[in-house]
């Protein structure tokens, strides 16, 4: 509660967040898995098998293994981040999540000297999953972080929503949340979590490298190649509401410091 | 051919207008839906009306570029409705444009910037400016005007635009999703059933023959 609002910064204190409402949230999601429509997720999502879920941590780490959701989340603190939520399609939302601090979980499994990046992958179940079977794209889906980046206190594996187990079209049963990101950073279903020391593949990167950086902080002064970047069209204002400026890293500059020095032109 | 033969002959008792009417019924309650957020409208309804009415324009061409093949491949005659696909389809066009103008846009400035900067909407927009003189001239009184050959030669305008819009679309989504490709593959079809196949046989009959004497 009271904590995600601090950590949300200087931009909370501006404008306190007004989290969407449940329906807009769910019914709202790119998870190419299930299709590439926007309510193709909340149509199809149900038929994903979430339990029992296991989770391969891999890589350079003290306690590699395969473990259960409650395996790996066994003592770590939950608590609510409500964020803003940025798609690189130019539009956003706010969510209440629950989830715990990434760095928390890197700590348990006990991060080695030389991992410098951190890896996920999307589960894969072709025979629940259309957009799978339909090859929009290639599968399963990767993401990473700079170590500094998943080591962030912003940065959350979330677990929750609005005070209920996330919903399988928002990732249940565990996802990234990097709110200064663009969404398609925000990595959903995770299945395997390896820490590396080069930096990993990334699918919107590998499909396109000119349009989705590996970096990808949302910034209103590098435009996606098709489309501006500068404003953004908040969900939930009905048929005649106003674009909004975009803000750098979305609101939350307390990041700045982990790009010093990197031209983000270049590192988009 | 009694199946043509019978399509033409219900054709014949059935009217243009009412095709108006409709189109003009499904935009407007498309835009109701949008407007109080029902159904697929609920949580974002800008960008799905934006592309509802782009989809419906695309829909139209693919209708009305089919009528001429579906006469010379399959004899049957709809050429009485095409006139009312045609100005549809402008009309969707032109809805398309207003929704991404001013609802989704929003300023003028940014709507320059848009069309200027972003390729496919530079082909989108070229596609609708295609279009006008075409809507416009789309009345007998035109073509009395400006003689059968002439305005014929002007609507064939419509091809481009239509690929154009088809190219919009596949350029505006993201990855490489299969409909705006059956779009494009149809048009291309529907345009290919127009060339003289047996004029085109003729040519490359000769061509061989021609080099055999050689």
């Amino acid at each position: 509660g009271l904590g995600a609002i601090a950590l949300a910064g200087p931009a909370a204190a501006q404008d306190p967040l007004e989290p969407n409402t449940l329906e807009e949230i769910t019914h709202y999601n790119n998870f190419y898995e299930f299709g590439t429509g926007k309510t193709d997720p909340a149509e199809n999502a149900d038929a994903m098998v979430i339990d029992p879920w296991s989770i391969k941590v891999d890589g350079l780490v003290d306690n590699p293994g395969d473990f259960s959701l409650a395996e790996l989340t066994d003592g770590l603190t939950i608590e609510e981040r409500i964020y803003r939520f940025r798609c690189v399609e130019a539009w956003s939302m706010v969510v209440p999540w629950q989830g715990f601090e990434l760095a928390d979980l890197l700590a348990k499994v006990g991060v080695q000297d030389g991992a410098r990046y951190v890896a996920f992958e999307t589960v894969v179940q072709p025979e629940n999953m259309p957009g799978v079977r339909n090859r929009v794209i290639d599968f399963p889906y990767v993401e990473g972080l700079r170590l500094d980046e998943a080591m962030h206190p912003l940065t959350i594996m979330a677990t929750g929503l609005y005070g209920a187990p996330l919903p399988k079209q928002s990732g249940a049963p565990l996802r990234v949340v990097v709110p200064w990101k663009y969404g398609f950073k925000s990595i959903k279903s995770i299945v395997r979590i390896s820490l590396v020391a080069e930096q990993p593949p990334t699918t919107w990167n590998m499909l396109n490298a000119r349009e989705y950086g590996f970096y990808s902080n949302v910034n209103p002064t590098v435009d996606h190649p098709r489309w501006s970047q500068a404003t953004e069209r908040r969900i939930g204002g009905g048929l005649f509401s106003s674009r909004q400026d975009t803000r750098m890293f979305n609101g939350y500059d307390e990041v700045a410091r982990l790009y010093d020095g990197m031209d983000l032109t270049k590192d988009y | 051919m009694a199946l043509a033969n019978s399509i033409n002959g219900a054709v014949r008792r059935v009217p243009a207008w009412p095709l108006y009417l409709l189109g003009a019924g499904w935009m407007g309650w498309q835009f109701w839906l949008a407007l109080t957020g029902q159904g697929k409208y609920g949580v974002e309804p800008i960008n799905v009306l934006e592309r509802e009415y782009g989809l419906d324009a695309l829909i139209l061409l693919v209708a009305g570029l089919a009528v001429t093949p579906l006469r010379t491949w399959a004899g049957v005659n709809l050429i009485k409705f095409r006139r009312a696909i045609g100005l549809l389809a402008f009309f969707f066009v032109l809805a398309h444009f207003l929704v991404f103008a001013l609802l989704d846009v929003q300023t003028l400035g940014r709507v320059v910037t848009e069309v200027v900067k972003r390729p496919y909407v530079t082909v989108g927009f070229i596609a609708f400016l295609a279009l006008i003189p075409l809507a416009l001239t789309s009345n007998n009184w035109s073509i009395r005007r400006m003689g059968p050959v002439r305005w014929r030669r002007l609507h064939k305008l419509v091809y481009p635009a239509a690929l154009l819009g088809a190219l919009h679309f596949i350029w505006l989504v993201k990855g490489w999703p299969l409909e705006p490709f059956l779009y494009m593959g149809g048009l291309i079809l529907l345009l290919a059933l127009r060339l003289k196949w047996s004029r085109i046989r003729e040519i490359a009959t000769t061509r061989r023959g021609g080099a055999r004497t050689s």
